[in-house]
């Protein structure tokens, strides 16, 4: 039990020089740099590995799949060396009986210790009746587990916001996890599913610092949600120069001009797809040709077609020449002055209301 | 009642299943039945929608064997609007398809299965030179066999026990007395459940180049989303251009030698120890519905290199074919499911289908609605519904595959399989099984990852040749549709048979249905008294311990369960479904 993920890295065979590399590495896509790097390296060299109970419920597991291809650092490492992942129904050996007895077990011996993982929204609807494993309503399973707990993660946009399954008319009345879960710290990692790093990172970051990472007035983490996929993406000098693809597989796709004619959602979604990318960096939506479809968002099945272009923020020259595409009257500048003016407003607001959040785990609530 | 046992959570599945048995006398298994424990409704949100937008919607429905909902929809949409898609975006979806057959056989494998059979902790008492000798010998060209290799593996294994927090391993069947590998081939399969999730990270990047991300890439109606460009200005940018061509014929390399090296000599090995397996979980109804078009935009089974057909009471040599648009040949039942019919049809085709849910507890169910320790079939029990064939439940997935290959004399299919039965010395029978189900998966993933290779190089010729069309966009805006049309999108998933249907009303979806691999397997019963596969394959199981399970496990796992997908059906109107939802 006194085992630090350290010796738990070293017993698995990871060298004292891998190690150090892998802390580096964590630090730098966290953005911490080389201070944070040494942290991260004392912090996993003193403390025991920390148990990691995760549940499922109204979900498709695609959080599951997207943590199994984190690279940085792999997910064998994450669930042999640095946390103890007691239970997650998707890969433990045991089930039935024996998964439930290792449930009750961890929440028994770790009390206040463990964290809670959830993949998946909450059904209300028919008494909660819409998922029941072992024979119980989700919720009150969740709830039970939860009381415990150390502190909550939300994986995905099921229990982020509900995503899939509260599209209208949502049919099982289902709700993301915080509205069931009120006394305890939670972050929000949206995505459908989020990035395997994304994921892995909050991971780390929680064990490192023994905190949750500064979240924005959604729950969010700020370091990966804090900026827009269109902020950072390698197609955005086109979107300035007005160079767009007017339909799929024409000479602009294949080109690489921007999707945002082809509804990409890039400019309206806080995400990290143009920064950390996809499996290894290898690529991500709008490389790929298609528009982002905003799945990190609130709600981002129920805003139009995927295909319909965003009105909300305009490329240069638009306010002139489309405006009757738009049904816009304003000019472009004041357009995109007025979205700016209020970003800088509700980054503001952001930033006052999480730092409330950003203090160490187990002293006292969550707003 | 000391006979009773319940599974649930059913873990290493995708979503929640529940399993309950009788144990008769004879230390068998007198009767069993599965219960789908979680409902979505996603039909009915799609109700209204942009049909190009559909396919997005329901690859929602699982993110195991992701992007497979979401090809049967592209196909659903454009076969109701009768839209072509370019030869590269037909090679394109079936590179993308083999690629997840290929991963996600070997994630079930390894990840999902084979703690069944294979016991971790015996692992720690192997000799290393016995485990590097069995590696030797039945797989020389694997790159790590060294002794030294499996040595640290067990070193870091012995740590890892010694610290008393087991992690995923907690309680699992260690010492149990249906476990039977000796302890070095114990060694070489921990070593290899290891090895498969580094695999699996690596394989799936085809979906990420083609696709953008995975899980969940994203797809087209008309084609393909990514445009190819190998030759002009933005080529380097492009998500298809020479260097990911490249990237991609070498991960499909790279999948055959970890199929051919470690996968096939795995099973093999592990299969040898259980020679019982091939005598329980056999079922003998099979259905299919095709997939691989090797020409585009034509789905029969000149085209289709997995085939299309149905096998009733294993007749192998009386392959029928399979009519998915006749209203009277594929229906849902739902006598046992927690649904009930508005206008108290017995069975509805997916084109008429209307549903609402019902849930109650069975008659001499033990505990209240929102907590419960006991059902029973004498009433509804399941979120599953029961979907028939000509009147009869249906296996389906990769024994399915295998047995209507044979049936119609499908070389890839029939050759492999009697070669491996002639190996292990088994008659045709053995392959109905438990095991068999199991090596029928194992068999068609030596086949896809080929399959990758061959498709990458299909697209660099057609390249070659003048065509760099990846999408057709003639019908992409909806006034080209007709007013009114329906449709259906096939696909092998990789668990089976998938079908989307489709009703487009004025550019809208008016209806939409899909019928689901695991919702044939995991099917409830229906009035006329028909078993489903789950149910069917547990009875006479022999259970050593009935306190800890684990041979129905192997037999449900064989499956390859996947809940979400099951589980989620329904269609009615909005209004309907929020009055239930708060009574």
């Amino acid at each position: 039990m006194a085992e630090t993920q350290y010796q738990a890295l070293r017993r698995q065979g990871v060298s004292r020089r891998s190690f150090l590399q892998f802390c580096s590495l964590t630090a730098a896509s966290l953005g911490l740099g080389s201070a944070g790097a040494a942290d991260i390296a004392k912090a996993m060299q003193t403390k025991p590995r920390v148990p990691v109970v995760w549940l499922h419920g109204l979900e498709c597991t695609c959080c599951t799949e997207s943590f199994v291809r984190s690279y940085h650092p792999i997910a064998k490492d994450i669930v042999l060396s640095m946390v103890s992942l007691d239970y997650d129904d998707t890969i433990m050996a045991a089930a039935g009986q024996q998964a439930e007895e290792a449930l009750e077990d961890t929440i028994e011996k770790y009390k206040g210790e463990y964290i809670v993982c959830v993949e998946g929204s909450v059904p209300l609807g028919n008494e909660g009746t819409f998922c029941v494993p072992t024979g119980e309503v989700f919720k009150n399973k969740l709830q039970h587990v939860a009381k415990n707990a150390k502190a909550i993660i939300g994986w995905g946009s099921c229990a982020a916001w509900g995503c899939i399954n509260t599209a209208k008319p949502n049919p099982s009345n289902s709700v993301p996890i915080n509205k069931v879960i009120h006394d305890k710290p939670i972050v929000m990692v949206p995505g459908c599913p989020p990035i395997p790093e994304v994921m892995t990172g909050v991971l780390t970051y929680i064990l490192t610092y023994d905190r949750l990472p500064p979240l924005d007035r959604q729950g969010r983490p700020k370091m990966f949600y804090g900026q827009r996929i269109h902020d950072k993406c390698y197609r955005r000098g086109h979107f300035d120069a007005g160079q767009f693809a007017e339909k799929f597989d024409d000479e602009g796709a294949k080109k690489g001009y921007c999707l945002y004619k082809l509804g990409c959602k890039g400019p309206t979604t806080y995400a990290s797809c143009s920064t950390l990318r996809w499996n290894e960096g290898l690529s991500w939506p709008v490389q790929s040709g298609h528009g982002c479809i905003g799945c990190a968002e609130n709600n981002f099945f129920d805003k139009g077609s995927f295909y319909d272009h965003e009105t909300t923020v305009l490329p240069p020259g638009w306010g002139g020449i489309e405006a009757t595409v738009d049904k816009v009257g304003m000019g472009m500048m004041a357009v995109v002055g007025v979205a700016a003016a209020a970003h800088i407003a509700a980054s503001a607001v952001v930033q006052a209301r999480s730092s409330s959040n950003n203090k160490h785990i187990g002293e006292g609530k969550h707003e | 009642m000391s006979n009773r046992i319940v599974v649930d959570p059913v873990t290493r599945i995708e979503g929640h299943l529940r399993v309950q048995a009788v144990l008769g006398d004879d230390g068998k298994l007198a009767d069993a039945y599965s219960t789908g424990t979680m409902w979505r409704g996603l039909e009915v949100i799609l109700k209204g929608r942009d049909p190009r937008d559909a396919w997005a919607f329901v690859e929602r429905i699982c993110g195991v064997c992701t992007g497979i909902h979401a090809l049967a929809a592209v196909r659903s949409v454009e076969d109701a609007v009768g839209w072509k898609i370019p030869k590269n975006a037909n090679i394109i979806r079936n590179l993308i398809n083999a690629t997840l057959y290929t991963q996600d056989h070997v994630t079930h494998f390894y990840q999902l299965h084979a703690l069944d059979w294979v016991d971790v902790v015996s692992a720690l008492s192997a000799d290393p030179r016995e485990t590097a000798a069995i590696q030797a010998k039945i797989s020389p060209h694997h790159q790590f066999s060294s002794v030294g290799y499996f040595s640290d593996i067990q070193r870091r294994l012995k740590d890892f026990v010694a610290t008393g927090q087991l992690s995923i391993f907690k309680n699992g069947y260690w010492g149990h007395a249906a476990m039977k590998l000796p302890p070095a081939v114990n060694l070489l399969a921990t070593a290899h459940y290891l090895e498969a999730l580094d695999f699996q990270r690596e394989v799936i990047k085809v979906h990420t180049i083609l696709g953008g991300k995975n899980p969940h890439p994203n797809y087209l109606c008309g084609g393909v989303p990514c445009p190819i460009n190998v030759s002009d200005s933005g080529s380097a940018g492009n998500g298809l251009n020479e260097v990911t061509l490249n990237y991609i014929r070498d991960i499909a390399k790279m999948a055959i030698e970890f199929v051919n090296n470690v996968y096939i000599p795995d099973l093999k090995a592990v299969a040898s120890f259980y020679p019982d397996w091939t005598k329980v979980g056999g079922y003998k109804n099979f259905l299919c519905f095709g997939d691989f078009p090797e020409i585009e935009n034509v789905w029969d089974n000149k085209s289709l290199q997995m085939p299309m057909g149905a096998v009733l009471n294993g007749d192998l040599k009386n392959v029928m074919p399979v009519n998915v648009r006749d209203v009277n040949e594929i229906q849902e039942f739902v006598d046992h499911s927690w649904f009930r019919y508005a206008n108290g049809k017995k069975g509805l085709h997916p084109w008429q289908g209307d549903t609402i849910p019902n849930y109650e507890l069975p008659k001499g169910a033990e505990g209240t609605k929102t907590k419960f320790s006991w059902l029973t079939t004498d009433g509804k029990y399941s979120w599953v519904k029961a979907p028939r064939w000509k009147g009869h439940a249906m296996e389906v997935g990769p024994l399915a595959r295998l047995a209507v290959g044979i049936g119609l004399g499908v070389d890839w299919i029939k050759e492999p399989a009697l070669a491996l039965l002639k190996e292990l010395n088994l008659p045709v029978e053995a392959a109905f099984s438990t095991l068999g189900r199991t090596a029928a998966r194992g068999l068609e993933t030596i086949w896809t990852s080929q399959k990758m290779l061959q498709y990458v190089n299909d697209l660099t010729a057609n390249i070659k040749a003048g065509d760099e069309a990846a999408a057709n966009m003639d019908k992409w805006e909806p006034s080209t549709w007709p007013k009114e049309c329906k449709g259906v999108g096939l696909c092998e998933a990789p668990r089976g048979a998938l079908g989307h249907w489709c009703v487009i009303k004025d550019g809208r979806l008016a209806n939409w249905q899909a019928i689901v691999p695991t919702t044939w397997n995991a099917s409830p019963r229906s009035d006329d008294g028909e078993i489903a596969p789950f149910e069917a394959t547990l009875r006479g199981t022999p259970i050593a311990d009935p306190v800890r399970p684990v041979e129905i496990l192997r037999t449900i796992h064989s499956f390859d369960p996947c809940l979400a997908c099951a589980s989620h059906l329904y269609t009615a109107d909005g209004k309907e479904i929020t009055k239930v939802v708060s009574e």
